[in-house]
């Protein structure tokens, strides 16, 4: 081995930790036969776990790159891949029980997770158009099967196939946009094409360079989905299985945005003025839609798949600001964005009721009375999300918009604050039923262990973080400093 | 004129002619007959650029692996085919729509083709003159060197395909009979057989 190779393995040990993890596992789980399913569920944790902890190595040195220029390891990186290596290590075991209940406790759960994983952490490190496509297609085909994985399920089959069909057309437009990028600039390399782009002879760039753009844009925006490329995100949210949609709405959108961040601000940086008007349209659509086709959703699930809608509208306006500023917005955003979702799809784990999942608005009817910690929980989450000070999520929009403001998006940020107004509706109307209204019935118990504990620390998270908003805070920053030139 | 012209344009009109009866062939095997001839002139078309390898892969890959798995497709799924056409002429009129506007929009961004001047020096591998080694030799060069990264990447993709199809597919149906070597060998005699008198003229 020579020493350049050595150099470049030492800096993905995390992606090596995930990808040997997953094939060891995989083994196990071949040779134990189908009572491995909780061996190797735990036994991912245990692996996510120990990349977590590699990916601290080397926190606060400048961004170094690796493989030939093709993989990037900056503090932005480290940030974000302890976002999705946290978010993939809460769902597996709150999957657990889940999966056992409905008979489809299989090994392959926690490999294929694991998988996803790892695609998700080269998308957060690539450094050229070709490790992008390759992470994100990764990323993609691990979710595909996930979504699915109740096979014998018609919603959940649907799910997969949706999925499916829809995100191969959308990597068909992310790579037409990337080749046409390639095209007009002659390489794929960010750091070349941040240099290629960049000081332009004063005519700006070739109109083949902009049409490239937008369809790289339209294929990283349905991967966050953000409107208009959310059509999938509704049904594929409400047909996967519950604890799939958790690790949905937690991990990939985290690895997809800040894919979207590092694309725009890295490569495509000297040209934002011709970005920076789509990113502005992205978010206010999603804002808007995910405020008002919420109001009308009876299920919780199509209901949070809205709500995410919305959030990522809300971290584009971060986005749009661009800056030191703007990227910390959206990092800070997207922690506690992935906190409160997990926190309220945890809330969706732990209610059953006769053997059946509660998915129903309705179905929470009296909550407060029949299991006051948790309906105390869910609605503190529906607070925070909706933006109420003090809780966190308030925190995550105010960063936001100030930087909005300071970049001079003001209108923006004023149709933010309208539709967070509009939002606010349909978070409260989960929160009344579950205080006002005449009691179904007490749900199920036991509620499983980790699904407890994640409920839990996210409901702790989401009320205390005021207390101390300082470490999140100035990690993002550094993480934000590291991406800008 | 020369013959390398007209080979080309042997090739392209083959091309074209066979991917129009693609989509206008009645029969569906017919179809995907014809994608396979359209398939073979242009790793032909490849050829003449002197992009061998392309020429290799397009053979192998499409003709070989994926018009076969088209075959299959057609053959064992039996779908209507007809029927899918009818709405044809009712859709042509905003499907043309569409694709002349795609057309145009592809005319002027050509037509505003100009590489950055500072372009040249930032091609992640420069190409090497022809005449030096063949491209399969070239592509080899950097795939194993220059682009490991994706290259295991895509490794592991073809991974999560095979587990994924697992998953989605196989099934553990009960009551199937297997061979179990290790049980017949464990079988004795006394177990197999078993010797019973018979006195003569009783019957079992």
């Amino acid at each position: 081995m020579t020493a350049a190779l050595s150099n470049d393995l030492v800096l993905a040990i995390p992606e090596l930790i995930l990808a040997i993890g997953a094939m060891a596992l995989l083994l196990l789980g071949a040779f134990r036969g189908e009572g491995a399913a909780g061996l190797v569920n735990w036994a991912a944790v245990g692996v996510l776990a120990l990349a977590a902890w590699a990916t601290l190595a080397g926190t606060g040195e400048a961004p170094r790159l690796a493989f030939s220029r093709l993989f990037v390891v900056d503090d932005f990186a480290r940030f974000m891949k302890l976002l999705v290596l946290l978010g993939a290590a809460l769902t597996l075991p709150m999957a657990r029980s889940f999966m056992a209940r409905a008979g489809a406790e299989r090994f392959e759960f926690g490999v294929l997770v694991l998988l996803a994983t790892l695609g998700m952490l080269v998308m957060i490190s690539a450094n050229d158009l070709i490790t992008l496509y390759v992470g994100l297609e990764l990323q993609s085909l691990a979710l595909y099967v996930l979504a699915a994985f109740l096979r014998d399920d018609a919603k959940s089959t649907e799910a997969g196939l949706k999925y499916f069909v829809l995100g191969a057309l959308s990597s068909g437009m992310l790579l037409y946009g990337a080749s046409l990028i390639y095209g007009f600039s002659g390489t794929t390399n960010f750091v070349d094409l941040a240099a290629t782009l960049g000081h332009g002879d004063g005519t700006g760039p070739a109109i083949g360079v902009v049409v490239g753009i937008v369809f790289l844009s339209a294929g990283l925006a349905f991967k966050v989905s953000a409107v208009p490329f959310h059509m999938w995100t509704p049904d594929v949210y409400e047909g996967a299985p519950t604890p799939v949609t958790a690790f949905f709405a937690a991990a990939p959108k985290v690895a997809a945005m800040a894919l979207f961040v590092r694309t725009m601000i890295s490569p495509l940086g000297d040209l934002a003025p011709q970005w920076q008007q789509i990113i502005v349209f992205m978010a206010v659509a999603s804002m808007l839609l995910g405020a008002f086709a919420a109001i009308g959703q009876s299920n919780l699930k199509r209901l949070l798949a809205y709500s995410s809608i919305g959030h990522v509208g809300y971290a584009l306006v971060g986005l749009a600001a661009g800056g030191l500023q703007g990227v910390r917005g959206v990092l800070v955003y997207m922690a506690i964005y992935m906190v409160m979702t997990l926190g309220s799809f945890g809330c969706l784990l732990a209610m059953r009721r006769g053997g059946q999942m509660v998915e129903r608005v309705d179905e929470l009817g009296g909550l407060s009375r029949t299991n006051p910690m948790l309906a105390f929980v869910l609605a503190a989450l529906m607070f925070s999300l909706a933006g109420i000070p003090p809780l966190a999520g308030f925190f995550a929009k105010y960063f936001v918009f100030v930087a909005a403001i300071d970049a001079g998006l003001v209108v923006l940020s004023v149709i933010g604050m309208l539709a967070s107004v509009v939002s606010g509706f349909y978070y409260l109307r989960v929160v009344k039923v579950m205080y006002f209204d005449d009691a179904v019935g007490p749900l199920d118990r036991p509620i499983p262990l980790p699904v407890r504990l994640v409920v839990t620390a996210s409901g702790l998270l989401t009320v205390l973080y005021f207390i101390v908003p300082a470490p999140l805070l100035v990690s993002a920053e550094a993480a934000a400093k590291s991406l800008m030139p | 004129m020369n013959l390398e012209v007209l080979v080309f344009y042997l090739f392209a009109s083959i091309t074209v002619a066979a991917a129009v009866m693609v989509i206008s062939a009645r029969n569906p095997v017919h179809s995907v007959l014809f994608l396979i001839l359209a398939f073979f002139n242009a790793a032909g078309l490849f050829l003449l650029c002197g992009a061998e390898f392309l020429a290799m892969i397009l053979v192998i890959v499409y003709v070989g692996a994926v018009a076969v798995l088209f075959l299959f497709v057609v053959m064992m799924l039996d779908i209507n085919f007809a029927e899918l056409r009818q709405g044809f002429l009712q859709y042509l009129p905003i499907g043309g729509l569409i694709g002349v506007i795609l057309l145009v929009e592809l005319a002027l961004v050509l037509g505003s083709w100009t590489i950055l001047p500072s372009a040249g020096g930032v091609a992640a591998a420069q190409t090497p003159a022809i005449g030096d080694i063949t491209n399969t030799d070239a592509l080899g060069r950097i795939l194993y060197t220059h682009y490991l990264l994706p290259f295991q990447l895509a490794g592991m993709i073809l991974l999560v395909a095979m587990v994924g199809a697992i998953v989605l597919t196989l099934r553990a149906r009960p009551g199937v009979r297997r061979q179990s070597i290790s049980a017949q060998n464990a079988r004795t005699k006394e177990l197999a057989a078993e010797l019973k008198k018979v006195s003569s003229g009783q019957g079992v």
